[in-house]
């Protein structure tokens, strides 16, 4: 075979494997294969666990890099900082009611990831699971100000703990997409 | 040192919300500005669903104006090993009056840049507008849905900068849903827990992406 009938070969091999992919991906995606995904897309925001980048990372600049930052270079750069600002928001903390020091806690809030359990409830915490999930009615602020304020019993600074606000202005749906309708 | 320290973390703090207008990059009405991200058991327990919330504190007036940006993409990142690098990304992306949906997916990279994997194309769905039933889709075993909701998330934001502005020592009983009577436009994909490996946890993480 003369090299340029092998090239032909090739190329029809090609152009045909080129063919059955686009036609897989029509049947398999409503037609997106005429439509342009090309391009480089780059991190704008990050975001895992409620009120992180708000709560443990100063303005400005700051909340920027973080957003832009991914979860595996967090732990290293934003634990010293969080745990600085846990300390300007409780001066007298020392443990909280999971018995984390204000080391363990930043420790594990600095790298921005929510746990996600595939096999028991999904909860932010229920009193008994711990962050394996977030389902859409969880009091997520009254777990976090509990952790930051109310000390190792979970009783200190009753006033700061909850913030009486317990539930959502709409119900929730039991079936997809579970959010509630636009006001 | 720790006190000069403690009073820049103070004097620094703007609460706001969630992850709502978090930085000055990402403010409110831009398709970039993640507000909230929920994981949770589907109806059938069987499947997890992901939800993504941008473009916090939509007023009512406001919502049916708001849109998808076809130059930001959503991408639901899924570590399944623990070391906190992503190993299958679900990714989201406006073309015309669709969402469409690639993925659980390996990425071609991990980290900040981002190419969307077409080969990967799972499903689409009309995007929904204000006002109007919503539009859901079902392929390849995975649900979608784009499109103006109810901002799930709620907290007495008000009060707590009052806290931390020295006006007040405490919430107050009942508190004030700052978040109340507003919307989010919300991306929301229920998957199979059979698509994202075969760890009994996973760590996740929403990411918004601009197309350079």
């Amino acid at each position: 075979m003369s090299k340029t009938n092998k090239f032909k070969i090739i190329t029809i091999a090609l152009v045909a494997a080129v063919v059955s992919v686009n036609c897989d991906n029509d049947d398999s995606n409503g037609g997106s294969v005429s439509l342009d995904f090309s391009g480089t897309y780059v991190q704008q925001d990050q975001m895992a666990r409620p009120a992180i980048n708000t709560v443990f990372v100063a303005s400005g600049q700051p909340k920027d890099d973080f957003n832009a930052a991914i979860p595996s270079a967090m732990g290293a750069k934003y634990q010293p900082i969080f745990q600085s600002r846990l300390l300007a928001l409780n001066s007298a903390y020392t443990t909280n009611a999971l018995g984390q020091t204000a080391a363990q806690l930043t420790g594990l809030l600095a790298t921005d990831v929510l746990g996600v359990s595939k096999t028991a409830k999904t909860t932010f915490f229920d009193g008994t699971n711990i962050l394996t999930g977030r389902a859409l009615a969880d009091d997520v602020i009254d777990v976090e100000l509990l952790l930051i304020f109310g000390g190792s019993a979970g009783t200190s600074n009753p006033g700061l703990t909850k913030d009486n606000v317990n539930a959502n202005d709409k119900a929730f749906g039991t079936t997809f997409p579970y959010l509630a309708s636009a006001w | 040192m720790i006190l000069g320290l403690s009073l820049v973390a103070i004097s620094g703090l703007i609460l706001v919300a969630a992850d709502h207008i978090d930085a000055p990059a990402t403010m409110s009405g831009d398709a970039g500005d993640i507000t909230d991200v929920y994981a949770f058991q589907g109806q059938n327990t069987s499947n997890l669903v992901f939800a993504v919330n941008t473009q916090g504190l939509l007023s009512p007036n406001a919502t049916g104006a708001a849109t998808f940006k076809e130059n930001v993409m959503v991408e639901i990142n899924i570590d399944n090993t623990g070391d906190n690098v992503e190993d299958l990304v679900i990714q989201a992306i406006k073309r015309d009056d669709k969402m469409y949906f690639f993925g659980p997916v390996a990425p071609g990279t991990t980290g900040t840049s981002s190419t969307v994997k077409t080969t990967a194309a799972t499903g689409n769905v009309t995007i929904s507008t204000y006002g109007a039933t919503a539009l859901t889709a079902e392929q390849n075993g995975m649900k979608f849905f784009a499109g103006p909701r109810d901002d799930p998330f709620f907290f007495d934001l008000g009060q707590f900068k009052a806290i931390l502005g020295g006006t007040a020592s405490g919430f107050n009983n009942p508190g004030v849903d700052t978040f109340a009577g507003t919307n989010v436009m919300s991306i929301v994909v229920e998957v199979p827990k059979t698509m994202l490996g075969s760890s009994s946890t996973i760590n996740v993480w929403a990411e918004t992406k601009k197309k350079q």
